[in-house]
């Protein structure tokens, strides 16, 4: 019974057992489902309308007349598919440009159809899936953030302190993760720095900023307001960034289930469905 | 022990709620009760443009700004023989009729058209593939045409019937849908200042691939919203008549009405 003690406080068991505590507040978890939920469906959808039109340009226009301006394209040529960047073409046959279809048929397409949803092509299923999944993940961030401000879980999980920050402590936390080692016994109670500014990153910066180019590209939204496609610098821009923030998106959700998996899988994702934390204050940290 | 059975339970249940998601996604896209409630969004995405800026004019560039090519996009050249006689005699004998819930039916020639107050806009076209483009465009304001045909009361949106017919793909759109490109719009985006009746692009009649003898424009929304190859214009108070009653043709494949994102 020891092991279901919810204590947040000091644990009322013998010193150096194994406890659980309150880690993640109720909604703090609801939210992050809704998020992750939303976020896999916009991810998808949002790969297949780029294969509605696979280059990007710069600036407040991009067509494929003007292809040659493209600084990305996914395509293919005969039986290869490619992707460019500039002037480097690199070959991607089998996933970029050129993949079996569901039905095993190759087919000319940008993203695979294991990447996309629907799985085939399908504009506008995926747009009116997309923008759905984009007020989710809007009014779902505006909760969390409301709840973020005003219980306190910014300023006490979230935001770095200044002795956090210094380099060193940072340097000592790239280290830490280089080797694989993670915070082990009471250290685990709180965020540590690499984590503080990943998190901070992706709500503070990376979502907003999702939102941001998203509402740049609609055509409505940048007439009401013209700073969304000044601030970009164009609707291609705009387009290009969306872009470019999804693939990061896409880097921490890879790193981010990728840390899940090396802390300790259970524990953790326990600790987002119910709440608590196995804390084991016999295992300080580890030397390697 | 405790421990082992819930790690057990959170990884079973993990992995079903997993596999069930990549296996029935696809089931998802065609789950009709799922999309009325997918498609609610757009509801809710208009009325936040409307609140955001009912009124707003889209951006207006100069002409160094514009594309160097102006994509053709959609139908290159209606094959109709009715299209192809209007063509061949320069549009001369081609009208557009304002119909419906109005006093003053109207039949306008191209000539009349041109010999009314225009206005000339250099927008960006969105396309819903991704695209864009830069051009200038010429024309009366749609809001002349309606006020000299004199709309009722009851009127509520604007059908433009086009010329050209855009193929089959009658598995998406219904029983009901119909090859004839067609789009409608309401009164505000009707009567918004930008939205014109382009007889000319880049300082020239505009060519067959871009909709000769006449497109709307209605800027701030997406490129199949500007119907090419005008041959008539329906004031109604209800979609319904239309296709499969979803207020144009890509509309009936299960497209936005509202295309303002």
């Amino acid at each position: 019974m020891a092991l279901m003690q919810p204590a947040d406080t000091p644990p009322a068991v013998a010193p150096g057992a194994p406890y659980l505590f309150h880690r993640h507040a109720l909604a703090v978890r609801v939210t992050h489902w809704i998020n992750a939920i939303a976020i896999f469906f916009l991810l998808m959808t949002g790969l297949n309308i780029f294969n509605a039109y696979p280059m990007l340009q710069w600036g407040q226009y991009g067509a494929s007349p003007d292809a040659a301006q493209a600084w990305l394209q996914i395509g293919s040529s005969g039986d290869a598919g490619f992707v460019r960047i500039g002037d480097l073409r690199i070959t991607t046959t089998g996933i970029l440009g050129l993949s079996d279809s569901k039905a095993g048929a190759p087919q000319a397409i940008a993203y695979p159809h294991w990447a996309t949803f629907p799985s085939y092509r399908d504009l506008a299923t995926a747009r009116n899936f997309h923008f759905f999944f984009a007020w989710v993940l809007v009014v779902n961030g505006l909760v969390y953030l409301a709840y973020g401000l005003f219980s306190g879980h910014f300023r006490r999980d979230l935001a770095p302190s200044a002795a956090e920050l210094a380099p060193a402590n940072i340097a000592n936390d790239v280290a830490a993760h280089a080797r694989l080692r993670f915070p082990r016994g009471e250290d685990a109670r709180h965020y540590h720095i690499l984590q503080k500014l990943a998190y901070g990153g992706v709500i503070f910066l990376l979502i907003p900023g999702m939102i941001f180019t998203g509402l740049a590209m609609s055509p409505g939204m940048n007439a009401a307001w013209p700073l969304l496609i000044e601030a970009t610098g164009g609707r291609a821009s705009a387009r290009s960034l969306h872009w470019i923030f999804a693939n990061l998106l896409i880097l921490f959700i890879i790193v981010h289930l990728l840390m899940v998996l090396l802390a300790g899988p259970w524990n953790e994702i326990r600790s987002m469905i119910t709440g608590r934390f196995r804390i084991d204050p016999a295992k300080p940290e580890v030397a390697p | 022990m405790i421990l082992m059975s819930r790690r057990r339970l959170i990884g079973v249940g993990g992995a079903a709620a997993g596999g069930l998601l990549l296996a029935g996604c696809d089931n998802l896209a065609s789950d009709d009760k799922l999309a009325r409630i997918v498609r609610s969004a757009e509801d809710a995405s208009r009325g936040f443009q409307r609140f955001a800026g009912r009124d707003a004019l889209a951006r207006e560039f100069s002409r160094a700004d514009m594309s160097p090519v102006f994509k053709v996009n959609g139908t290159r050249e209606p094959v109709d023989a009715d299209y192809q006689a209007l063509k061949a005699g320069n549009f001369a004998d081609w009208r557009l009729t304002v119909n419906g819930l109005v006093a003053n039916p109207l039949s306008l020639s191209l000539a009349q058209l041109r010999a009314m107050p225009a206005r000339t806009q250099i927008t960006r076209h969105d396309c819903v593939e991704g695209w864009s483009a830069i051009g200038e465009w010429t024309g009366p304001q749609l809001a002349s045409v309606l006020m000299a045909a004199g709309m009722q009361t009851r009127a509520r949106y604007i059908v433009f019937r086009c010329a050209d017919d855009y193929g089959g793909e009658v598995s998406k759109g219904g029983p009901q849908s119909t090859a004839r490109y067609y789009e409608s719009i309401d009164m505000i985006d009707a009567f918004h200042p930008q939205t014109i009746l382009a007889t000319m692009m880049n300082g020239a009649p505009l060519s067959i691939g871009h909709g000769a003898p006449l497109r709307l424009r209605v800027e701030r929304q997406l490129g199949y919203k500007h119907a090419k190859y005008l041959m008539a214009i329906d004031v109604v108070d209800s979609l319904a008549g239309y296709g499969s009653g979803h207020g144009g043709y890509w509309e009936d494949r299960g497209y936005e009405w509202y295309a303002g994102i």
